[in-house]
């Protein structure tokens, strides 16, 4: 047991120093020493097939069953230097990834560049334990190709890209071509706000946030409608003009302030609770009020506005962080 | 998968299994196409994969018509047959990638099976375009998205690659004499002739132009009629056929050569017998094999590869001149009760109280003279077969004159045989070699004489002396449409057709030599004659695996040198050239100095190329930090910076 455990730890050891990866943020150039090449199962059986015609050839005494054994074999040797090449060389450098709700899906922009005249095929992005289906793509030559690589956001607090394999068993899949880039890149992943819950009464006691702009006086403008705006809000008539989606913005004349205070939620567990607070934040920038954020050790001064509800959503989101989501 | 990845697989496998239809039986022939053509308008259409139950049912029906076929479902053929059945009912069951790669490999398996039927140099170039379709397709299966352009080329780039690598391996990987396990009786397809001969038998055969052998003759070759190739030796006679009998005890052979010998070498195709064919009588041979009492060459096991030997025999002798006293009842028997006519006739020849030399004359005088027909077409003979041949047909082929021939000279008590082989041949002097086909098979008789042994005589040189000094079609000119080309040919053939056809036929016998029948022998010549000292299988393998790798390290050195070589930047270049020649003018820019702050500088101190400058540094600029490349934008500054003076 005890050789056992040091062959694993040995084993562990060798895996470490040979693939000693590292986070990085900016562009990776594929070279060398990145790119790693194993022969896949079809490989293996691509050589037993051979074995099989060998014995034929030798047994028979065929000539040309030799040279054909040999020119299958040859051509299953060169295509280990046609998977690296698929690879090496290449630049990859980690994009955009917006922040999401818990639930949904994270997209993580990865910009492939290919410097060479020299299309590459057929190159495959994964992440272990993922389960998730290779996301396989090409990039012609000399361009560059922006691939976005989905991962579903479980949990609120950051959502690191983390480690992907690029693998490529071009071009006739004998071949596994592989290297890891890790990049830093991570996104913020909002908790998922509760369905309907109505928006805390200490400010305005009457259920003002329903109607607190019930006179059209108050009219301020129209902006672009956002994700989340309550359907009622939306400028139909702008739209029908052909002004696009537009949402009508009432200006609260009167300090209507509201406070979103995490101590307000009548929730049990500290989750519930910032779903809550989501679901308010998400309300009250659509009924375009003007909210503040109050967390036990944060405090955000009230204002309205996409930035600041993202903000918002964003302190939500990162408060009182378990520690192992932090990676 | 896609619509095109399918038709490749078809294509594929159709170009595979196409080679095997001329001996596939022909109901195997019509349901592979019938299957692929199918697949074809399934795939066309868009139509549903059979249902399993139905693809079971042709499975079971095939294999059971393979059982009818062959009496088996093992030995060669079966197994051939049953592959190209399994192939085409795959495509029909084509759903999932691994499927398309099991055919894959299939096909590449299948391609290996034509060559025991074939490997000549047309086979060899029918495979490589074989294998760059399959390669194609391949390459398909795993890159979906590479256009057929592209494709073909990565695909033809590959299979250049690895030529010279398979030629490497093809010399020096250690070849290993065979058979491993035990050959099946239907290892290796045979023609050529049989240890027995009825009428037609011979006849059959001249309608084949394969090659039975090909002779190199280390000096002058001997004269034509001197070119007989002893086979197998028949003594038995049934009536109708003749068999080799049993003999009780073998003597060994014994003969007095009369005459100077010949060295000659020949390369025997295969036919799956022991014979080894050498011309009459045989001193020598390089290979192992035994000479029998009636002077036949057997080798050790059957040839069912190519083989070369060289000989030696000598053309003038006296035979076996004591031969042994059971022997010569051997070469008396007769069939009991049968062609009486004949018997007479012999019967009158030995009454007029003539010795054994005047019965041997008396009877190729009297085919000479009685009208007989030299065809390659006789009519069918009755129960009585030299009878009817000898007095009421009087048309045969060398089968039938050599068969009567023995009849009549052991109905008149002189010991005779029939031996069957191969006469003549047809001079490449290309090549400077003969070429002996199946065409060439003859059969003729031998006598024994008390004081000379025994004799050749061939009746047929008497009726038809152009077969013997000329070949088939010299005898039977008006029958020529029914011989093979390439017998019909010889007779009278434009100069540039002749010309081209032996130049085929020498490409065809160094390929035989240098690539069919490179075997353990000829690796071990070939090496030495490289200048190779040490042969052993440890050092041929480490010559071919370092020739390998450093070929494999060529290619890479060339397939990656564009990738990893550092790229100039020409715009980079351009603006240092540029500082350059602003340095040369006085005017040197400092290490610190950014393109911009450099042309403000400049500018003020030339205010005449302020203008250029900051145009220059602008797009400078542009170009090196900018995120579009332009090539447009790249010429302009290009030929502007260069365009410059100071």
């Amino acid at each position: 047991m005890a050789i056992i455990n040091m062959l694993d730890k040995l084993k562990t050891r060798f895996s470490a120093w040979l693939f000693r990866h590292k986070i990085e943020s900016g562009t990776i150039v594929l070279n060398q020493r990145r790119i790693f090449i194993i022969p896949t199962r079809q490989g293996f059986a691509l050589a037993f097939v051979l074995v099989l015609m060998l014995l034929g050839d030798i047994n028979y005494n065929l000539s040309l069953g030799y040279a054909l054994t040999f020119l299958l074999a040859m051509i299953g040797i060169m295509t280990m230097l046609y998977a690296f090449r698929n690879l090496a060389q290449l630049e990859v450098r980690a994009g955009r990834a917006d922040a999401v709700f818990s639930g949904e899906t994270a997209q993580f922009l990865l910009h492939f560049h290919n410097r060479s005249a020299l299309a590459r095929y057929q190159l495959c992005l994964t992440k272990k334990a993922t389960g998730l289906t290779p996301l396989c793509f090409d990039v012609p030559a000399s361009q560059d190709s922006t691939i976005a690589f989905m991962l579903p956001a479980t949990r609120r607090g950051w959502l690191a890209l983390g480690e992907l394999k690029l693998h490529t068993e071009f071009p006739l899949g004998l071949f596994h071509a592989w290297s890891y880039v890790h990049f830093d890149t991570r996104c913020v992943v909002y908790p998922k706000p509760l369905p309907d819950a109505p928006l805390p009464s200490g400010a305005s006691p009457d259920g003002a946030g329903k109607h607190p702009v019930a006179g059209d006086d108050d009219f301020a403008g129209l902006r672009n409608y956002v994700a989340g705006d309550a359907m009622p809000r939306i400028a139909w008539k702008a739209f029908a003009r052909g002004q696009g989606l537009q949402v009508k913005q009432f200006m609260s004349q009167v300090g209507e302030e509201l406070w979103l205070d995490f101590s307000a939620a009548p929730d049990r567990t500290e989750e519930e609770k910032l779903a809550r607070m989501a679901r308010w934040v998400l309300d009250a920038e659509a009924q375009g009020l003007r909210y503040g954020l109050r967390l036990p050790d944060d405090e955000l001064p009230p204002n309205n506005g996409a930035a600041h509800r993202d903000e918002c959503l964003r302190r939500i989101a990162l408060f009182n962080l378990p520690q192992q989501t932090q990676s | 998968m896609s619509k095109s990845l399918i038709y490749g697989l078809l294509l594929s496998v159709l170009m595979v299994i196409a080679p095997h239809a001329s001996h596939l039986p022909l109901w195997v022939s019509s349901l592979c196409v019938t299957m692929l053509l199918w697949r074809a308008y399934l795939t066309f259409s868009g139509n549903a994969l059979p249902k399993r139950w139905l693809l079971t049912l042709i499975t079971v029906a095939s294999l059971g018509g393979i059982a009818v076929n062959f009496y088996a479902l093992f030995g060669r053929e079966a197994a051939v047959t049953l592959l190209m059945l399994m192939v085409t009912l795959k495509l029909l069951e084509l759903r999932a990638a691994r499927d398309a790669m099991v055919l894959i490999y299939m096909s590449c398996f299948i391609v290996i099976t034509n060559f025991f039927y074939s490997q000549s140099i047309p086979t060899a170039l029918y495979m490589i375009a074989t294998l760059a379709v399959v390669v194609t397709t391949w390459i398909h299966l795993h890159a979906p998205n590479i256009a057929l352009k592209p494709r073909l080329r990565t695909a033809a780039i590959l299979l250049l690659q690895a030529i010279p690598l398979t030629l490497i391996l093809f010399v020096l990987f250690p070849r290993i004499q065979g058979p491993l396990w035990g050959l099946p009786q239907d290892a290796f397809a045979s023609s050529g002739l049989d240890d027995k001969m009825a009428p037609g038998s011979l006849s059959r055969l001249s309608l084949s132009d394969a090659v039975a052998f090909r002779v190199n003759y280390a000096d002058k070759p001997p004269a034509r009629d001197q070119m007989y190739w002893r086979g197998p030796v028949l003594w038995h006679f049934d009536g109708s056929t003749w068999t080799p009998g049993r003999t009780i005890h073998s003597v060994a052979p014994q003969f007095t050569e009369l005459d100077k010998a010949v060295d000659y070498s020949v390369t025997l195709e295969p036919h799956n017998k022991t014979w080894l064919f050498t011309l009459d009588m045989p001193d020598k041979i390089s290979v192992p094999a035994s000479l029998t009492h009636d002077f036949q060459v057997l080798g050790k096991e059957p040839v069912n590869s190519r083989l070369r030997y060289e000989a030696r025999s000598h053309l003038g002798f006296h035979a076996n001149v004591r031969e042994a006293a059971w022997q010569i009842q051997r070469a008396l028997q007769l069939p009991p009760a049968l062609n009486p006519q004949a018997l007479q006739l012999a019967a009158t020849w030995r009454g007029d109280g003539a010795n054994d030399a005047a019965v041997v004359r008396n009877a190729l005088s009297y085919f000479n003279r009685q009208g007989f027909q030299y065809t390659l077409e006789p009519p069918p003979l009755g129960v009585n077969g030299i009878d009817d041949f000898l007095f009421t047909t009087k048309k045969g082929f060398c089968e039938h004159y050599a068969s009567a021939f023995v009849f009549l000279m052991r109905a008149a008590h002189i010991p005779a045989r029939v031996v069957t082989g191969y006469q003549g041949g047809e001079f490449n002097y290309i090549g400077n070699y003969y070429i002996v086909r199946q065409s060439d098979a003859h059969a003729w008789a031998e006598v024994w004489l008390s004081g000379q042994g025994w004799v050749r005589v061939d009746p047929t040189a008497v009726i038809a002396p152009a077969r013997v000094q000329t070949n088939v079609a010299a005898a039977v000119p008006n029958e020529t449409a029914a011989l093979p080309f390439m017998a019909r040919m010889v007779s009278n053939p434009p100069a540039w057709l002749s010309n081209l056809r032996l130049n085929w036929d020498m490409l065809a016998f160094r390929w035989n030599q240098w690539v069919l029948g490179y075997n353990t022998e000829r690796q071990f010549a070939f090496l030495t004659s490289l200048g190779m000292k040490a042969i052993t299988w440890q050092n041929m393998a480490i010559i071919m695996t370092s020739g390998i790798w450093l070929v494999i390290g060529l290619f890479a050195l060339f397939m990656l040198r564009h990738l990893f070589a550092r790229q100039p930047d020409k715009v980079q270049a351009a603006w240092l050239r540029l500082c350059r020649k602003l340095a040369k003018a006085g005017l040197p820019r400092a290490a610190h100095e950014g393109a911009q702050d450099y042309s403000i500088r400049i500018a003020a101190a030339r205010p005449e190329l302020a203008a250029t400058l900051h145009d220059l540094a602008a797009r400078y600029i542009a170009l090196r930090y900018g995120a579009v490349q332009d090539e447009q934008a790249q010429r302009e500054f290009l030929q502007r910076a260069a365009a410059l003076k100071i």
